[in-house]
Parts: C-alpha cells; sequence; structure tokens
C-alpha cells in the first residue's frame, strides 16, 4: 500500500474506532516517558535481542557520564529482532540496534539500516573483528565461540578421552553422543553448520554430514531443547536424565553453569572441544532515522568503552573486543581459550546461507 | 456491531493486509503467480499435508478422550468438582515451553514411560497428539459441558418415561441439543491444532513442522515475505473454508433449548455404570493432565540442597549481573496480571457486543461476520505482530511502545472466545420471552438486561475466564512485541530456560508452577460465580 493510502485508511479507521476502544481499554496510563521527539530528548533506545542484558551499575554509569537514560526493546531472537528492523526501515523503533551478528551482517547493510558512525575508542578494538571497517555503518561490540561441549564426568566413568576436532565427532567411539540444534531455527544451530563448512569447505560439508548421520547425531529445534533436556552435563539435563554427552553450546557455557550453581563447584562439571568452533561477532549501529541521534552516538562509544566491555562477560557471556578489557577470574578459570575458531566470510554467508541452510535440512532432518 | 467490526478492522484485518501486501505487492503490480512457484515447493506441500491430517487426528483424539469428561462435569456431582473443573482448564493456558519441557520428562528419554515399559515418544507423532490432547480437553469439556449443564435432564427423563432406552433417549434428545456446542468445540480444537507452533516445535523436533512454524520461519528466520504471505494465505483461506461449514451446520441445527439452573441438573453418581464413567475420566485427568502438571512442581522443589523453596526465594532477587532482567523475576506475575486484566476487558467488551448483535439479527452480511470474528485463531501470531509493527506506527495510533499493544494483540485470539462461549447459550435464549419484555413496555436494553443477562452470566463468566486464561499463558504475540524491560510470566520463562546454569532452570520452573498456581485460582475464582437460580419456568 502507498503511504498516502494507508494514510487515509487509518484516518477513516480511528474515526470509525473513535474513543470506544480506547475508552475500553481501561484508563490506565504507565509512567512512560516517550522516547525520542525532540532531538534534545535525554533518552535513548537500544533495541536488541532477547540475549541481552546488562548490569544496573554499568547502565547508571553511562547516565552520569553522559546524562541520557537507556531504554531497552528486546525484540525477539537475534533474527527476528533483525528483520523487523528491516520491516520498519525509516521509522525505527529506537536509535541504536545491537546484535547483528557476521551471519547477517551483510542483510542489514544491504537495506541500508545504518547510519555511519566512526565510535570513540574503535583504535583500541581488535582488527580483525572490524567487518565493516571501510565505513563505520556498523561497530563490533563482542565476539562469541559455539563450539561443542562436553560432560566431564560422563567421560571420566567411560575412560574415554573428550572429542577435540570436528573429524573426531564423526568417530565411532562417539557414537549416539552429540546433540545439535536445527540450523534453520538456531543461532547455535547454524554456526555449528558454517564451522563445518569454514572446515570442510564447501565441497566437503556435505560428506562430513552424512558421517554424522551415519554416527547417530541427534538434531532438536533450539538450544534450551538440546542444552536443558538433551545434555547430560548440564543442571537441567541432569534432572532430565539426559544421556547426550556432547552438545553445541557455547565456549562460555562451562563458566556459566558453575555461576549459577548453588553451591559454585571447585570445577565446572562441562568442557569444550577447542577444535569444533565457529566465531561470531556481533556488532552494533545507528539506526536509520533515529529519533536521538546524538544520544544513540554517545550509546556506541559506551559500548566499546572498558566499563561496558569488561561487564559483558557475566551478562551475556561474551568475549570482549578491546584489547584492555579483563576478563573475570570466573572465565579465566573455567573457560577454554579458543586458538582457532573456524570462520566463514560475511559475504559468502550471504549469499549461500539460505541454500546452504535447505540443503543441510534435507540431508540431516528429513 | 460497529464497535466490533472497528476493532477487527483497526487491529486485525489492517495490519495483516499490511503485511501480506508487502510480500505479494511489488513495482506497482500484484504478484499472484507466486502462489503456484510456493505451492509447487515439495517441501511446503509436505508441510500442509502433514499440517492437515494431524490437525484432524488431534480433533478426533481430543473429543473421543473428553467427552465422558463433558459428561461428568454436566450431570455429575462429586465433592471436589469445581477444583478439578479449574484444573483441568490450567493446560491450557501454560506456554507450550513448558509444557514441551514436562511432556518431554514424561515421554523422553528416562522419564515415567520409558521406566515403567520401556515406551520413548519423544520426537514421534504421537507426542504432538498427546500434547494436544493435553492443551485441549478443556476446550471441549468446557465448550460442551457448559451447554449440557444446562439442558433440562427432564426432557430426557420423558422421553425414558414414554419407552426410549437410556441411549435412545440420549441420542434422540439431548444430543441433538449439544450438537452446536460439539461443533463448536471441535472447530476450536482443530483451529488451535492445525495452527500448533510452540507443540508441535518442541516435541515434534525439527522432522515435522505445521504451516504456522513454516510461516514464522520464512517470516522471522529468513524475511521470505512473499513465500510467507502466501502461507499466510493459504492457511487463512482454509480456516475460513473449515469456518464456513461449521456456521453452516451450526445455523441447520440451532433451536430454543429449554436452559436450567446448571446446580440442579448434576446429581450424585448412582449406579455402576456412572461410577464407572467418574472413575474412568478422574484416571484420564490424572494421568493425562495432572501428572505432567506435577513433574513441573517436582522440579521447581528439586535443589541441590534436597527439596524446598530455593528456586521460588530466588525469584525474589536480582541477579547482581544483570542477567536475564534488570527487575526480580518475580515482578513478570504482575506484568502478567495487569496485561491479563486488560486484555479480558477489552475481549468481553468487544466479543460481547459482538455476540449480542449477531443474536439479534440475521442476514448474510451478519453470518459472515461471525465467521469473520473467529479468523484471528487462524492467522499466525507472527504475522499478526510483523502487521502491528508496519502499520501502527505513527500518531495518532503510534502504539508500538506502548503496553496496551500487548492486551490487544491477546485480545485478537480471546474474542473469539467469548464470542463462541456466549452465542450458543444467547442464541438458545427464547425469542418469545425478549418479545413478552418489548409487549411489556421494556426497552431493548431492559428487554436483554432483565431476560439475556441471567441466563447467560455464567457464560459471561466462563468467556471472561478463558479469555483471562488465555492471554496469561499467550506467548506468540507477546514474546514479539517488543516492550520495555517488564516480561510477562511465559516469557520470564522462556528467557530463563534460554540461560544456562541450575539457578535459572529451576527459577523457570518455579515460574511455570507460579503461573499453573495463578491460572488454576483465576479459573477457581470465577467457578464460584453462579446464576442466582432462576424462578422462571418455561
Amino acid at each position: 500500500m502507498n503511504s498516502q493510502l494507508r494514510r487515509a485508511v487509518r484516518t477513516v479507521l480511528v474515526g470509525a474506532v473513535g474513543v470506544c476502544v480506547l475508552a475500553a481499554c481501561g484508563g490506565e496510563s504507565k509512567d512512560k516517558d516517550p522516547s525520542g521527539g525532540a532531538s534534545g530528548s535525554k533518552t535513548v533506545t537500544l533495541v536488541s535481542h532477547d540475549s541481552f542484558a546488562v548490569s544496573d551499575a554499568v547502565l547508571k554509569e553511562f547516565t552520569a557520564q553522559t546524562g541520557y537514560t537507556v531504554k531497552v526493546l528486546k525484540s525477539g531472537d537475534a533474527g527476528t529482532a533483525l528483520n523487523k528492523e528491516i520491516l520498519t526501515k525509516g521509522s525505527p523503533q529506537g536509535d541504536v540496534f545491537f546484535g547483528v551478528d557476521n551471519t547477517l551482517l551483510s542483510r542489514a547493510l544491504d537495506n541500508d539500516l545504518f547510519t555511519p558512525y566512526e565510535a570513540k575508542g574503535l583504535d583500541q578494538v581488535a582488527r580483525q573483528v572490524q567487518l565493516d571497517a571501510g565505513k563505520h555503518r556498523v561497530t563490533p561490540v563482542d565476539t562469541g565461540d559455539i563450539c561443542v561441549n562436553y560432560d566431564k564426568k560422563f567421560f571420566a566413568d567411560k575412560k574415554l578421552a573428550p572429542p577435540r576436532t570436528f573429524a573426531d565427532l564423526a568417530k565411532p567411539e562417539y557414537k549416539n553422543m552429540l546433540v545439535v540444534e536445527n540450523a534453520a531455527t538456531s543461532s547455535p544451530g547454524l554456526g555449528f553448520l558454517l564451522g563445518s563448512i569454514g572446515a570442510y569447505g564447501e565441497s566437503g560439508w556435505q560428506g562430513y554430514w552424512n558421517k554424522l548421520k551415519d554416527n547417530g547425531v541427534k538434531v532438536v529445534d533450539g538450544w534450551e531443547q538440546a542444552y536443558n533436556e538433551e545434555f547430560s552435563g548440564s543442571a537441567g539435563g541432569k534432572k532430565a536424565k539426559a544421556d547426550r554427552p556432547l552438545v553445541v553450546s557455547y565456549a562460555s557455557s562451562p563458566p556459566v553453569e558453575v555461576l549459577y550453581s548453588d553451591p559454585q563447584p571447585a570445577e565446572a562439571p562441562t568442557g569444550v572441544a577447542t577444535g569444533t568452533c565457529f566465531r561470531q561477532i556481533e556488532f552494533a549501529g545507528l539506526l536509520t532515522g533515529a529519533k536521538n541521534e546524538a544520544g544513540g552516538k554517545a550509546l556506541l562509544d559506551f559500548l566499546i568503552s572498558k566499563k561496558f566491555q569488561e561487564d559483558m562477560p557475566l551478562t551475556m557471556f561474551v568475549n570482549p573486543v578491546v584489547d584492555d578489557a579483563k576478563l573475570p577470574e570466573l572465565f579465566t578459570r573455567h573457560g577454554a581459550v579458543v586458538e582457532k575458531p573456524e570462520t566463514v566470510a560475511a559475504d559468502t554467508i550471504a549469499k549461500n546461507r539460505e541454500q546452504w541452510v535447505r540443503s543441510w535440512s534435507s540431508l540431516v532432518v528429513k | 456491531m460497529a464497535g466490533p467490526v472497528a476493532f477487527f478492522a483497526l487491529f486485525f484485518a489492517y495490519p495483516v493486509s499490511a503485511i501480506v501486501g508487502r510480500g505479494l505487492h511489488a513495482d506497482g503490480a500484484w504478484h499472484f503467480d507466486r502462489f503456484g512457484e510456493v505451492l509447487g515447493r515439495s517441501d511446503i506441500r509436505e508441510v500442509l499435508w502433514f499440517t492437515t491430517w494431524q490437525a484432524l487426528a488431534s480433533t478426533a483424539l481430543t473429543l473421543l478422550i473428553a467427552l465422558p469428561g463433558a459428561y461428568v462435569f454436566a450431570r455429575l456431582d462429586f465433592p471436589g468438582k469445581r477444583l478439578l473443573r479449574a484444573v483441568v482448564t490450567v493446560p491450557f493456558v501454560l506456554p507450550t515451553v513448558v509444557v514441551g519441557t514436562a511432556f518431554l520428562a514424561l515421554l523422553g528419554r528416562g522419564g515415567l514411560l520409558d521406566e515403567l515399559w520401556g515406551i520413548r515418544l519423544d520426537t514421534t507423532v504421537w507426542a504432538i497428539l498427546l500434547a494436544h490432547v493435553f492443551f485441549n480437553y478443556a476446550v471441549v469439556v468446557r465448550t460442551v459441558g457448559g451447554l449440557w449443564s444446562q439442558l433440562d435432564p427432564r426432557q430426557e427423563e420423558a422421553a425414558r418415561v414414554l419407552g426410549a432406552g437410556r441411549f435412545a433417549a440420549w441420542r434422540r434428545v439431548t444430543l441433538p441439543a449439544l450438537v452446536p456446542s460439539l461443533a463448536a468445540a471441535a472447530l476450536m480444537v482443530f483451529l488451535f491444532t492445525f495452527t500448533s507452533f510452540g507443540v508441535v516445535q518442541i516435541l515434534g523436533g525439527p522432522a515435522f513442522s505445521t504451516l504456522e512454524v513454516e510461516i514464522y520461519r520464512q517470516t522471522a528466520e529468513f524475511l521470505d515475505l512473499p513465500t510467507a504471505a502466501v502461507l499466510t494465505l493459504v492457511q487463512f483461506l482454509t480456516v475460513g473454508a473449515v469456518l464456513a461449514v461449521h456456521a453452516w451446520t451450526v445455523r441447520r441445527r440451532e433451536s430454543a433449548l429449554r436452559l436450567v439452573d446448571p446446580a440442579r441438573t448434576a446429581r450424585r453418581p448412582r449406579g455402576a455404570v456412572r461410577w464407572l464413567l467418574l472413575g474412568g475420566v478422574l484416571t484420564t485427568v490424572v494421568v493425562l493432565l495432572l501428572v505432567p502438571l506435577a513433574v513441573l512442581v517436582e522440579r521447581s522443589l528439586d535443589t541441590p540442597a534436597g527439596y524446598g523453596f530455593g528456586y521460588y526465594r530466588e525469584l525474589g532477587t536480582v541477579d547482581p549481573s544483570g542477567g536475564a532482567f534488570l527487575v526480580p523475576p518475580i515482578d513478570a506475575v504482575w506484568n502478567s496480571l495487569r496485561y491479563a486484566l486488560a486484555a479480558t476487558a477489552i475481549s468481553v467488551a468487544v466479543g460481547g457486543l459482538a455476540a449480542a448483535a449477531l443474536t439479534r439479527r440475521a442476514g448474510r452480511l451478519v453470518r459472515g461476520f461471525d465467521a469473520l470474528l473467529m479468523l484471528p485463531l487462524g492467522v499466525s501470531a507472527v504475522t499478526v505482530g510483523f502487521g502491528f509493527l508496519i502499520t501502527l506506527d505513527e500518531p495518532p495510533l503510534d502504539l508500538r511502545s506502548s503496553w496496551i499493544l500487548v492486551p490487544l494483540a491477546q485480545a485478537l485470539v480471546g474474542v473469539p472466545f467469548v464470542v463462541r462461549t456466549m452465542l450458543p447459550v444467547l442464541r438458545a435464549v427464547d425469542e418469545r420471552l425478549r418479545e413478552a419484555a418489548a409487549v411489556l413496555g421494556a426497552s431493548p436494553l431492559r428487554a436483554w438486561r432483565e431476560v439475556d443477562l441471567p441466563l447467560v452470566r455464567r457464560a459471561l463468566a466462563v468467556a471472561a475466564g478463558f479469555a483471562f486464561a488465555v492471554s496469561l499463558g499467550e506467548f506468540g504475540a507477546t514474546v514479539f512485541i517488543a516492550r520495555p524491560d517488564n516480561p510477562t510470566l511465559p516469557v520470564a520463562v522462556a528467557r530463563l530456560l534460554g540461560r544456562p546454569g541450575e539457578l535459572n532452570y529451576g527459577q523457570a520452573m518455579a515460574l511455570s508452577t507460579i503461573l499453573m498456581v495463578a491460572c488454576a485460582a483465576a479459573l477457581l475464582l470465577l467457578e464460584r460465580i453462579r446464576t442466582e437460580s432462576t424462578t422462571e419456568e418455561f
């Protein structure tokens, strides 16, 4: 519908509804300062996916530094949140979008979602994660590795060495042990598929998945189910009497397992197979048409400040991108250092992603 | 009439047509050739086939299992009946994420069935069917049982006196009176299972996909709006066709019934057959509905330090590192209740007006409207959600960041319930009563208040209860509409389950249990609302 027609339709409808519906909605009004409006607004709105988290103290720090209050809108999982912004392009729901990763980056850039801005302190950010260094439409904020996690106790009891690489997962001694997520519906699932494509190339990955299939890989739809219901090393899995000692999760999952145990064990119950990793990089950008551009820019600067970067590991379980940001002790003690994660170039992903996912589905799921 | 029509035009027809338009309208032309393309794909055809047959199977199974329950709740009186009636409705409003977890514990590896007989049903179609029965048992019990309890048993007794056998009397007298509500219940269940999303995703594994799941995937994951639009229309047309058939059958059968106070129709069970029925129904309820719920409760209490309320205490505290929320998770309870109340108010207002309008008038247009009201049940939450995003973004209707958007979306699903529950009862009110009131000088409003209202008050309470419960557990639209950080219960549960560690898992189970208890309490309150005994005898 063109916008004139839309406006006409809307006006007619609003007239028809009049007060009757809105009056029926009850007179309750929440004290909400409208975001944006005037350019001098003191609220800056951050749109993100459901996994976004930050300590209250850190947000207060930002307000103390800049005078802006942050309002967070969680907008669904990473893919959904991004697609919503693409659909509402030009009339965004907020000022800054956080959470577009390297598997989705080109979709955002092709749709001209972001206004270029070079954040202050970008010189402190590792070069290899700056995928849009020429134009600065997006700013890298964190990295995370999608890796196979293993149940330490299971392998110790069996006196079997846990797998280390993609190739190991297809070996007969690990038959019927691995549970992975659906690449079509889950971002770790997609990451693991991309990791295998990085390892075996565009011609070899299907052969590898055939072997995995013969080796009894189980596919479930989402991370929650894989990790909490099928994986024997997690707290939920133990209660569910899960029987799969290998799961696709994150390199940061073991420290988190420790963090949310009561009492905290001396050693993480799970480990990471460091040769099975795919590196995700998450970016943030200033939304085109943002109501509060100045606030948005200040927020982008803040996202790569040391304060925010050092807060992320324990709130979002991701790694900082700023050189001098320190990891918390929990991470250095229980986390895994991934030396050589697999990567696939962002534009290669953009070109083939859907085709890969389709072939993967018909190969593995059906 | 104008109110409900405008409500649906603005919050349903307009957003949905806008998003479908995006998919099919490009470069100033409509591209209906995309239908052929999309429907020609073998994977899409497979999805269509699976969606249809599992919905039919689920509906048949639900009717089979729940009809005895409807009878027992309508006609028998036994201690704890109210509590049980509230309990059987609880599953209907639980978020699928929670139910999936419970069912996996029951049917999956190391689950109850596995331990007893070595049976594992997860990732089979049986798990999906059983979960659908679990969810929809209450729909049949309440829709059919609600009317059944108000049918005068003396009509059947009269038939018996005239020499009909017990079954013949039931078949000739009671069954025809029940048909409209049976059709309504079957239709509801079919609609729910045809558009099933969470259950299929969690229990079916990736191998099974319904139309709804596919629409979600194409829209939210691939941003393939043309394909999503085609599938949305296909689902829409299917649902429309089912509704048309339904409207036609109901019109064939509707007759004025004698409705009486349900309190006087239920009796203590007498005779072996009735006791057997009661026992059978109770066993079904326990095995099918209570055991999965009990699993949740057990897990919420199972802390590392032994059984206790540790996880519940944890809900009142804010995770110092920000965690999944900036507020204590317990706040989600208040958010949910607030939304649900608002959604109920909207649903009852809009649905009540619509139902009243529909009983008053006849004619093709009105009948079309009747079917139209049901359509929101057949449109995926993701379509409505995206539609809201691209249409409600300018003043005077910039509601995207307003809290009212959530109750509005929930009311879209609530209204059909209100209409479906009220309509059979309203239509069954004898027209001559209204005429008599009018002759005696009552205005239409007064006649409605004095004649209809006392008879439908109970139906209204049931309708409100349904609307409330539906919005309490509603997940699809709520999770989709961006809001400031004030999650509802189902959203909070999903978020907690999305993070590793036993504290998060335990809190998710504890919140699910709270949701369950809140629903049960709300429904129990409504059970207490009774019509005063109407003294008139017609």
